[in-house]
């Protein structure tokens, strides 16, 4: 089809105005009556028993409504276990909203006050005398599965939850002739995703309807209707879950969090709205961890610097529990599929374990393992350039995936369509003088100033397919359903099932309904985050939102074209064909001359629609649906470059520069795409160079403040240049690709690679993120 | 006041409007805005003083709303995103954020603008790096600043 | 994460202030900019029954200048101490480390008492004043006293305040021609505590250096001076070597803490780092 502006335009956000004039809502801003605030006793040790909970002194405070323990909501709120049917090795033990007999991670809930205000419910909480018998804890996924090692859950026998290994060829022989083995431990420290907007909820639970209401910050409505439909064992249809304007995500608001749940269960208890909104500390210590990875990886070349195969073994955890209802194996099972990816090789092994640990769960954010495998892969490739004396460039030109080999299906299983490394790296080369950029770099090292420039080469697995969680027992859609409604005045108003926490999907979903009619953009308006309004969708994680909901969009916007073409063409006795819809007007398709105001149209189907023959299709309210078909994902790909300089006598990196050269497929609008680039750029930083959970040799969390757990802020982070190509996705009539996490995906290994590039005069690598300060001037021998 | 006393009455102007409250003192400035005044375009991230998603101006000078108590702003002129946006004075800058999507979630923006504008009262030409320094204490998860910086950039005539 | 209950009070005056501190002082504490407080308190860190708020007492927000020195009022603010002339004129190392305080939010409420009053062992006031020699005005019922900068900061947030006293003001010996000085620290992030800062100020007579005195911030459980290697500039002029052993001297004589995010020897590396970079800087100048 022909794609025609506003798709593909860069225009501003409407969305973005109100949030401009602080007229934002959140749902922290949102007050209901009889409201109360829920604050959690939550444990201060990583592994201990509760002997008994004294509320006595709490009940007795001011303000307070009900102290509330686990055994008070027996029956009102059920368990669950976050398993994957497609992981049927996965041991996942039960999880409760509030921890019974037994706390497994520093910050797990063992009671909640819900009090007039959240000052007063702190006030209780700390009167709440809880009788901790400290317990043996395990700290590190080496030594949960070490034999004699104490068990996080005695039920389960093991801390191991889960193994698995991905096999094509034969590793073995392959590393046996190889001229070339680069063997790296690599290191992946914890960090999250620290939306500015933190964690929160109201839960209005009306008993004389047995209706719950829930205005909760998070990614996917209909996923949260469904669980606590099942979960407090309410009428689907009577849960109804509204996404306000929610302030930052990143995929650490799409699980369920038993505090969360908890607020639902107390507003069923208590038939009062009930309001959490989790402090800054609660953020840290119970928020969605992520990484916490070793890896250890081995690549294998010839001497021409092709690349033979790969060996891969993941260890990591998910913390107490496996999160609920993704699981938490998603991020190991993705490193063990993305290795080495984007290059030519036959052989390939990788394998990974998770375990158990008396840590707060890791689960899903932006990104998920990508990152990982992104560094890996791409350091590797590095270190094997220097010891054969190729250019990483050259060694990257010859080694990649060439056009000829697509389609393909990469050792690690991921299905590939056409992928465009080479182009990538084409256009990067055309920004990026490497040549002169090396004579600069011996220049600068004369004068003590050490500057790298690191590539890293992505593969992005975008736009999920409903093969991964509707085969995995989840009820997470994957399809997503556009629902369009012309009306009398000739407007059209958009329901998705897509959601957006700012990165503009309901401008591109906007766009597209637009570009397919023909009217201009801001005659649609888009309506989502609310379950009961909007069609069935997965909301927004894993970078979807314009290949799944896009194309359900062109899908619903082509149905309502053809209507309104059909009810003009009746009035105007023309054929339809003859007609088009253009900037808001049915006018002649060859001429352009104006027949019709849409208007027109609409007033004719909605209030007198006996001038249609029965027989025309003429709805104006209608459904788009897409899901893709045999496929998993819908990869896209990109390169990043980073130059910067390491200052070898403190440790500090300072940005020279960094470029960015994506794929996305079509681009709906340029300017979003290129600012959800950038922002998760700067997160991919942040793990590269700042964010890290610190714990003690006790096992408690030293950082859990933003003071001390740092994040990137504006003055050290670099300008990021874009540049885009379109390698349209044949699998979809839009063609467009997710884009949500590239940013992310390549920022780390691209900074790795750099900064070790920058230290080549010292003869040293490192391999541990994030590069802290201390950990660069160890390698160099300086501390 | 010489006895200690757990509530206080006071009387401000927030947004050119007077005020009167009586405040329990551990209130926070941030907070009696939003849920005393209905002010919620003043956002809370932190409550510890670092993300400045609270700053609000306070006699001209922008602070933390989570620094202060609310008591504290006794007397005080207070304006809050809602008075800055009425009156205009941020105009320019908001155009430009939109023009540029120098915002993704908005969680941060009332707060950045409000930095922002209180930059360019004092310099009027600021180079990249001293607004990047200036914005330095505004956490944004979103945007990677760049855009926020270019928007800055461009209300201030400053190449960009 | 909002703070426990407490009450309030709020002295109009200096005398109702001390007189209240001498009934109440043992259980308040007193809010001057509140930027440290006021997150402790949000923490339910801090315990104090009584917040005790001086930004309403007259005199203790002005700068002035004495024959020989400026007295800076203890409510003054990081803003108003970057905006001085006076301090630009006269304290000029006060000039240049206010703007590594934090951000411009803070620094527009903060104030320079405040932060000497909490002897926050990685800010960088209390190192400036052991640097410049300062003295602390310290109020109570029954009159003033006066406490240089060595003797005030005693440990880990502990000074030499007493519950019952208030710092009104610090008394800074106004910089003289040859005053040299210099300031540097370390942070991850623009407007963090230091990992490690330096506050150097001294004499020049010629190219040869007098009573420099280094004034470590972020480096051990107060500000510190780094007396063997002070003692080695005496009436030297310095050269690249001499630079050297002092950077030696430093680092042998700081013994910084040791956490799980900084090691102990980070820190004692970039005490070396700073005062080499800082006497290069003066050497430079010198020339």
């Amino acid at each position: 089809m022909n794609f025609q502006a506003p798709i593909g335009s860069s225009l501003p956000r409407d969305r973005a105005k109100r949030l401009l004039a602080g007229r934002g809502q959140y749902v922290d801003d949102i007050q209901l009556p009889r409201m109360l605030h829920l604050a959690f006793v939550r444990s201060p040790y990583p592994h201990a028993r509760v002997k008994s909970i004294e509320t006595i002194d709490a009940v007795a405070m001011p303000g307070v409504a009900r102290v509330v323990k686990g055994a008070d909501l027996v029956g009102v709120v059920s368990s669950w276990r976050g398993t994957h049917n497609l992981f049927p090795g996965l041991k996942a033990p039960e999880q409760h909203v509030l921890a019974g007999d037994t706390a497994r991670w520093q910050g797990e809930a063992v009671a909640a006050v819900a009090a007039r205000s959240r000052a007063e419910a702190e006030d209780a909480a700390e009167q709440i005398v809880v009788d901790w018998e400290e317990l043996p804890f395990v700290g590190d996924a080496e030594v949960a599965l070490e034999n004699g090692a104490t068990f996080v859950h005695d039920s389960l026998g093991s801390n191991q939850a889960f193994a698995a290994e991905v096999k094509q060829g034969n590793t073995e022989l392959a590393f046996q002739d190889a001229h070339l083995v680069i063997e790296r431990r690599f290191r992946f420290n914890r960090h999250t995703g620290v939306s500015l907007e933190s964690r929160g909820l109201i839960a209005d639970y009306d008993p004389s309807a047995d209706r719950l209401t829930v205005y909760q910050s998070h990614q996917t409505p209909h996923q949260q209707q469904d669980l606590y439909a099942r979960l407090l064992d309410i009428p689907e249809q009577n849960v109804r879950v509204i996404c306000p304007d929610v302030g930052g995500a990143f995929g650490l608001k799409h699980h369920l969090y038993p505090d969360e749940l908890a607020a639902c269960a107390i507003s069923k208890l208590l038939e009062r709205p009930v309001k959490y909104i989790a402090d800054r500390f609660e953020s840290f210590l119970s928020d969605i961890h992520c990484r916490d990875h070793t890896v250890t990886a081995r690549m294998a070349f010839t001497q021409e610097g092709d690349i033979v195969g790969m060996q891969v073994d993941d260890l990591f955890h998910a913390g107490a529990y496996s999160q609920y209802p993704r699981s938490s194996i998603a991020e190991g099972n993705q490193i063990i599929r993305l290795c080495g990816i984007p290059y030519r090789h036959e052989h390939y092994r990788a394998a990974v374990r998770m375990a158990y640990l008396n840590k707060s769960l890791l689960g899903h954010i932006r990104s998920v393992g990508h990152p990982i495998a992104c560094a890996v892969t791409e350091q590797l490739v590095d270190l094997g350039a220097k010891q054969l004396s190729l250019d990483p460039v050259a060694m990257r030109r010859r080694a990649y995936l060439r056009d000829e080999d697509f389609p393909t299906t990469s050792p690690g299983g991921i299905a590939l369509e056409h992928l465009s490394f080479h182009g990538c790296l084409d256009r990067a080369l055309e920004r990026i003088d490497v040549d002169a950029f090396r004579r600069e770099q011996a220049q600068l090292r004369e004068q003590g100033i050490y500057r790298g420039i690191g590539f890293a080469t992505f593969v992005d697995l975008t736009s999920i397919g409903p093969e991964y969680y509707g085969e995995g027992g989840q009820h997470i859609s994957a399809q997503e359903t556009c629902l369009l409604r012309l009306e009398a005045s000739g407007g059209i108003r958009c329901y998705t099932g897509a959601t957006d926490q700012g990165q503009g999907i309901d401008s591109g979903i906007q766009q597209v309904v637009a570009g397919v009619i023909g009217v201009p953009v801001q005659d649609v308006k888009v309506n989502s985050g609310d379950s009961e309004l909007c069609p069935v969708g997965g909301g927004s994680w894993g970078s979807r939102g314009a290949a799944l909901a896009g194309e359900a969009a062109l899908r619903a916007g082509q149905e309502l074209r053809r209507n309104i073409l059909n009810i003009a063409g009746v009035l105007l006795q023309k054929v339809p064909e003859l007609l088009d819809i253009r900037d808001g007007a049915v006018v002649d398709a060859t001429s352009g001359a104006k027949q019709l105001a849409l208007a027109e149209v609409a007033q004719i189907g909605h209030f007198r629609p006996y001038m249609v023959p029965d027989n025309t299709p003429s709805d104006l309210t209608v459904t788009g649906r897409y899901a893709s078909r045999d496929r998993m994902f819908l990869p896209a790909n990109g390169l990043h470059v980073a130059i910067l300089d390491v200052d070898t006598d403190t440790g500090l990196i300072v940005f020279q520069r960094y470029l960015v050269v994506h794929d996305c497929g079509r681009l709906l609008n340029p300017l979003l795409v290129e600012e959800q680039i950038r922002g998760g750029v700067v997160q991919g930083i942040g793990g590269a160079l700042y964010e890290e959970f610190i714990y003690d040799d006790d096992g408690y969390l030293c950082n859990g403040t933003l003071a001390d757990y740092l994040v990137p802020m504006a003055a050290e982070m670099p300008d990021i240049e874009v540049e885009h190509l379109e390698t349209p996705t044949a699998t979809s009539e839009l063609g467009a690709k997710g884009a949500g996490e590239a940013g992310t995906t390549g920022a780390m290994g691209a900074v790795l690679n750099a900064v070790n590039d920058a230290l080549t005069p010292f003869d040293v690598t490192l391999s541990e993120v994030p590069l802290t300060p201390p950990r660069i001037l160890r390698a160099l021998g300086k501390i | 006041m010489t006895e200690p006393s757990k509530t206080v009455q006071m009387a401000l102007r927030v947004n050119r409007e007077s005020v009167e409250a009586t405040v329990p003192v551990r209130r926070n400035l941030v907070d009696f805005l939003r849920d005393d005044l209905g002010l919620t375009g003043s956002h809370v991230g932190c409550e510890h003083g670092v993300c400045g998603a609270c700053t609000v101006v306070v006699d001209g000078a922008i602070m933390r709303g989570c620094l202060m108590l609310a008591v504290q702003a006794d007397g005080c002129e207070i304006e809050t995103i809602e008075g800055a946006d009425q009156s205009g004075r941020l105009a320019a800058l908001q155009a430009a954020f939109h023009r540029r999507n120098a915002l993704q979630c908005g969680f941060c923006t009332p707060a950045m603008l409000l930095t922002a504008a209180a930059l360019l009262e004092q310099n009027s030409k600021p180079s990249r790096d001293e607004i990047r320094d200036y914005l330095s204490g505004n956490f944004c998860r979103c945007t990677g600043y760049q855009e926020i910086v270019d928007a800055v950039a461009e209300v201030a005539g400053a190449d960009t | 994460m909002k703070a426990p209950d407490f009450a309030y009070l709020r002295p109009n005056t200096l005398e109702e202030a001390v007189a209240a501190l001498g009934r109440f002082g043992d259980d308040a504490r007193i809010l001057a900019g509140g930027q440290t407080l006021m997150a402790l308190q949000n923490f339910r860190m801090a315990s104090a029954e009584i917040l005790f708020d001086i930004n309403w007492i007259p005199g203790l927000s002005d700068i002035h200048e004495e024959p020989d020195c400026l007295v800076i009022g203890s409510l003054v603010r990081y803003a108003g101490l970057e905006a001085s002339s006076l301090i630009e004129r006269d304290a000029p190392l006060l000039s240049e480390a206010v703007g590594h305080i934090a951000h411009p939010a803070v620094r527009n409420r903060g104030t320079i008492g405040g932060s000497l009053a909490l002897g926050d062992p990685a800010a960088e006031m209390p190192a400036c004043m052991l640097a410049l020699n300062a003295e602390m005005v310290l109020c109570d019922a029954n009159g003033e006293r006066r406490v240089p900068a060595d003797e005030f900061f005693l440990g880990l947030y502990e000074t030499t305040l007493r519950p019952d006293e208030i710092l009104t003001a610090v008394r800074i010996p106004k910089a003289r021609p040859s005053q040299c000085y210099a300031f540097d620290e370390v942070a991850r992030r623009r407007g963090d505590f230091a990992l490690a800062g330096l506050a150097i100020a001294g004499k020049a007579e010629g190219s040869a250096l007098h009573s420099v005195r280094l004034a470590y911030f972020g480096v051990a459980d107060r500000p510190v001076l780094a007396v063997s290697a002070m003692a080695m500039l005496e009436g030297q002029s310095l050269t690249a070597e001499l630079i050297d052993r002092v950077r030696e001297a430093a680092i042998g004589e700081l013994d910084p803490p040791d956490d799980p995010a900084t090691p102990a020897a980070y820190r004692r590396h970039l005490g070396g780092v700073l005062v080499a970079r800082l006497l290069g800087q003066l050497r430079e100048r010198l020339l």
